[in-house]
């Protein structure tokens, strides 16, 4: 995407401090009484894909929600490009892991993807031809061209995640905060959105996902960020994606971590 | 049937009707009625989309109903009939209550539907109530506060034709330019606030317009029924189209055809009150939608259907065949 809007170029400017894209200290959030999340600090580099990984309620979602303030968060600091989150949202995308929108909505498959143009646009402006061709870009980007004028209850359920994909990339984020993407889409899907994070990538923006798959993530990502309740590792990938810590994260329940390639069958036993 | 042939039919169409209804109107003061309930019809109409997805429809009522008191008590404090104070006395109602449907749901198990209808009910018994002591009490000028409970259109007086044809204008504008964030606060609160929208002053906005909606359509349409006139063609033009703006402007025209409706037909035929003959209108217009509407209408998907099965018909029947084949051997094995 090479668009140089007046806004952009703001961004490129407010980027230009040393600030990391994302910066968490000492977390901590909780839905009832228990915390599902205690202390977590990270620190993200510019330019780089991070994968979050860690069992099935280690507390990922929340963590992404926490840190965009759609939970409260009993403790800790999150600062986005050195700033409150208040003041960054239009550095940030956020794809969520289930839209929770109404999916009968009078709207299309395009129509949702110009909404990500929306933050853009003045308090009175209309989304007109320009923000149109962003949007059918960024459809086509995703694969879903075809259906840019289906309702988006008509769409199968990996589509509508692609179309809430498109959207984000319309958004021309800087940072982006993805949950779990890649669930329930097809090989080829997978395959096109992996190159579309490393497109983003190549542009120096940052992108923190959600993944499930151990067997793909020492080829997607560059950082890995163990999480089950506590950080349990945080680190270039080559470092931190280790037999060792992956069984502390999972807690001995990585029988399928043979499909990596990485465990010996002994250790997935035991 | 294309969106702009259709379009530009009815229009045509529209200017006919407009004509001979313009001769009929001979009587200018009847003719600024005819306006200001087409009008109000219009902005009730456009309103009521946004309140139709936000799943609000039941809040028109209770707003509706609550106005009741608050309007039979303003006139009770200033002794006379104006829209603004009824605004103001209906709107403070509103607020009430709202702010009482917030109370029972957060302290009692009562969900949200039957908190809003216990509120209904107990604030229209209490306008009932009211009304009634208005109507035998010392308050001269009191004729007509009756009009209320079913509106009675052709007993507008100048201001207030004014009054409703410049707040349904006005509700139309804001509308118009606040149409994008109506839109996504309607359809994904939460990224709404994400790129930065607040959210709550929208809802808030949104929810007002309403109160104003229901409030001036009142004297034109009565308590009672005003609200069918925000949701009815709202939901009627959803039968037309899967596209936002096409369905508010849809939307817009039937309120507008239902509001022109009732004023025409009750200022004709005696004295019948025009909140149900606008109500009629739109009702009849939602009957037509649902039979021929172009994306949802019963018509339309009986006619997807056959041509399916037309097509595919005996690919069907040879895979339910073998479906049932394959269950019943699995069955078997179950056994
Ligand atoms: N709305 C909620 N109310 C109460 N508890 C919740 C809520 N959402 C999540 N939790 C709990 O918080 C914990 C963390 O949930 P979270 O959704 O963050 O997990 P996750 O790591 O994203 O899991 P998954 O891999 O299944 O998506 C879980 O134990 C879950 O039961
Ligand atoms: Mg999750």
């Amino acid at each position: 995407m090479s668009r140089t809007d007046s806004k952009s170029t703001t961004f490129v400017m407010e980027r230009e401090s040393i600030a990391p894209p994302l910066a968490v200290n000492g977390l901590t959030a909780a839905y009832q009484k228990k915390p599902v999340l205690r202390g977590v600090s990270f620190t993200v580099t510019e330019g780089e894909l991070v994968g979050v990984i860690g069992p099935n309620g280690a507390g990922k979602s929340t963590m992404m929600k926490a840190a965009l303030g759609l939970i409260p968060r009993l403790s800790g600091e999150v600062l986005v490009y050195g700033k409150p989150y208040k003041q960054q949202r239009k550095l940030v995308g956020y794809v969520p892991q289930r839209e929770s929108v109404d999916w009968d909505f009078p709207t299309n498959a395009l129509d949702v993807v110009m909404m990500g143009r929306y933050g853009h646009l003045g308090l009175f402006g209309r989304p007109g031809a320009k923000e149109r061709a962003i949007a059918l870009e960024c459809l086509a980007k995703v694969g879903m061209a075809d259906f840019a004028s289906r309702q988006i209850s008509q769409l199968s359920g990996g589509q509508q995640q692609r179309v809430f994909l498109a959207r984000a990339l319309a958004q021309d984020a800087s940072l982006y905060f993805m949950d779990e993407p890649f669930a329930g889409v097809d090989a080829a899907t997978e395959k096109a959105i992996i190159t579309l994070l490393q497109e983003l990538k190549q542009e120096g923006k940052t992108v923190i996902v959600v993944h499930h798959d151990l067997a793909t993530v020492e080829e997607y990502f560059d950082s890995v960020l163990l999480l089950n309740v506590e950080v349990m590792g945080y680190g270039k990938t080559k470092d931190v994606f280790t037999q060792d810590l992956l069984q502390r994260t999972y807690g001995g329940r990585l029988a399928f971590l043979d499909r990596s390639g990485l465990a010996q069958p002994d250790i997935t036993k035991g | 049937m294309t969106g702009a042939g259709w379009r530009s039919r009815t229009s045509r169409k529209g200017e006919r009707i407009m004509n001979t209804l313009w001769a009929l109107l001979h009587d200018p003061n009847m003719r600024w009625i005819f306006i200001s309930c087409t009008l109000l019809g219009l902005s009730s109409g456009v309103i009521g989309c946004f309140s139709y997805l936000r799943k609000q429809s039941l809040m028109g009522d209770t707003l509706a109903h609550a106005a009741l008191p608050g309007i039979c008590i303003a006139f009770m404090l200033t002794g006379t009939k104006s829209i603004l104070y009824f605004l103001i006395g209906a709107g403070l109602a509103g607020v009430v209550a709202t702010f009482g449907i917030g109370l029972i749901t957060r302290h009692s198990r009562i969900k949200h539907d039957s908190a809003m209808g216990i509120v209904l009910s107990g604030f229209f018994g209490l306008g009932i109530v009211l009304l009634t002591i208005v109507q035998h009490g010392g308050y001269g000028n009191q004729a007509g506060l009756d009009k209320f409970l079913f509106g009675q259109a052709a007993s507008m007086i100048g201001s207030d034709v004014l009054t409703l044809s410049i707040v349904s204008l006005f509700l139309i504008t804001i509308c118009y330019f606040l149409f994008k964030q109506f839109k996504l606060v309607s359809f994904d609160p939460g990224f709404a606030k994400g790129i930065g929208y607040s959210v709550g002053f929208y809802e808030q906005l949104l929810m007002l317009l309403m109160v104003v909606a229901v409030v001036v359509g009142i004297q034109a349409v009565g308590v009672i029924l005003v609200a069918s006139l925000i949701i009815t063609p709202a939901v009627s033009a959803r039968y037309w189209t899967d596209r936002l703006g096409v369905m508010v402007a849809v939307s817009g025209v039937f309120g507008a055809i239902s509001g022109a409706t009732g004023a025409i037909v009750s200022s004709t035929a005696s004295s019948l009150p025009t909140g149900p003959l606008t109500v009629l209108a739109a009702t009849a217009l939602f009957v037509l939608s649902l039979l021929f509407g172009s994306k949802r209408g019963l018509l339309i998907r009986r006619l997807v259907q056959q041509r399916m099965k037309r097509r595919l018909g005996f690919a069907y029947e040879e895979q339910a065949a073998t479906a049932s084949v394959d269950e019943r051997i699995n069955k078997e094995a179950a056994l």
